[in-house]
């Protein structure tokens, strides 16, 4: 390693960030930009960094090769999660019924109990916890901080839940392919699924949309 | 008639198969007379939009 450096000298600072093979063209800078976005995109769902890395490597290398065809910024993201995503449900594919349940039963039972306690006994919503409209919603997808505010939602979920709710609404996979993938009964993941929107909703309506419900 | 539990698991179920005619009868029944329950549809509705954005199926992303 010290013979390297001594063979050739540190260039200047200003043009050391990348190496020579990785000259940033324009292509490559936008594409290198998402690349938080997707690496974010992919641990969320893998919750293994390593696996997440390649997946995101892999995509990105894969796009370079073929950015000619993107004349757009917009294709080019898309077109990048696409890959992604691939990668993603190859992955849980591969993975699929070594999912650890044991100790997220609790999370989701507490969940459970949770919403339950929005409604009376009569299983209607209880004055105080009935949802409330958010307004203009689309709004938020503009603002940074609104985004914050749904990964910590999703993050804070049941590791099962949300993988459930990434699989069908990040991954686009129907449900029968996401039971077959993890070995659940149709009705387990319609539960599951249920689970997880009201979770997210209610951490959402608590998080961002104003607080609490007030009596109306 | 729907409780608003059961309603949310339905509107829930509605994103992810078709509902039977009798389903979305009783549900289209029970929203006229609940905005919780068309605020809850709203709302998920809405995280399947932003769950879309999220991954780059709309410009607006994060």
């Amino acid at each position: 390693m010290l013979d390297g450096v001594a063979r050739r000298p540190a260039p200047p600072l200003t043009t050391r960030t990348l190496p020579p093979a990785m000259t940033p063209t324009p292509h490559a800078e936008l594409i290198s930009g998402f690349r938080p976005q997707l690496l974010k995109f992919a641990r969320l769902q893998l919750h293994d960094d390593a696996a997440a890395e390649d997946a995101v490597q892999e995509a990105i290398e894969a796009a370079l090769k073929g950015i000619d065809r993107f004349a757009g910024r917009s294709a080019l993201k898309t077109w990048l999660f696409t890959i992604v995503r691939h990668k993603v449900i190859d992955f849980l594919r591969e993975r699929g019924r070594t999912v650890q349940v044991s100790s997220l039963e609790r999370d989701e039972a507490d969940m459970d109990e949770a919403f339950d306690a929005l409604f009376r006994e009569n299983e209607h919503w209880s004055p105080l916890s009935r949802p409330r409209p958010w307004g203009n919603p689309e709004e938020a997808l503009e603002q940074q901080q609104f985004w914050q505010v749904f990964e910590i939602c999703l993050e804070v979920l049941p590791a099962r839940t949300a993988r459930v709710f990434m699989m069908r609404e990040f991954l686009g996979l129907e449900t029968d392919e996401i039971c077959t993938t993890l070995a659940l009964s149709v009705s387990n993941c319609n539960v599951i699924l249920h689970r997880a929107r009201a979770g997210l909703r209610q951490c959402l309506s608590e998080g961002w949309f104003g607080g609490k419900a007030v009596p109306c | 008639m729907l409780t608003c539990k059961h309603t949310t698991r339905l509107l829930s179920e509605a994103l992810d198969r078709p509902l039977s005619g009798r389903e979305r009868l009783a549900l289209r029944l029970h929203l006229v007379f609940c905005r919780g329950c068309r605020a809850f549809r709203q709302q998920i509705d809405f995280l399947r939009r932003a769950s879309r954005a999220f991954t780059g199926h709309d410009d607006r992303a994060p």
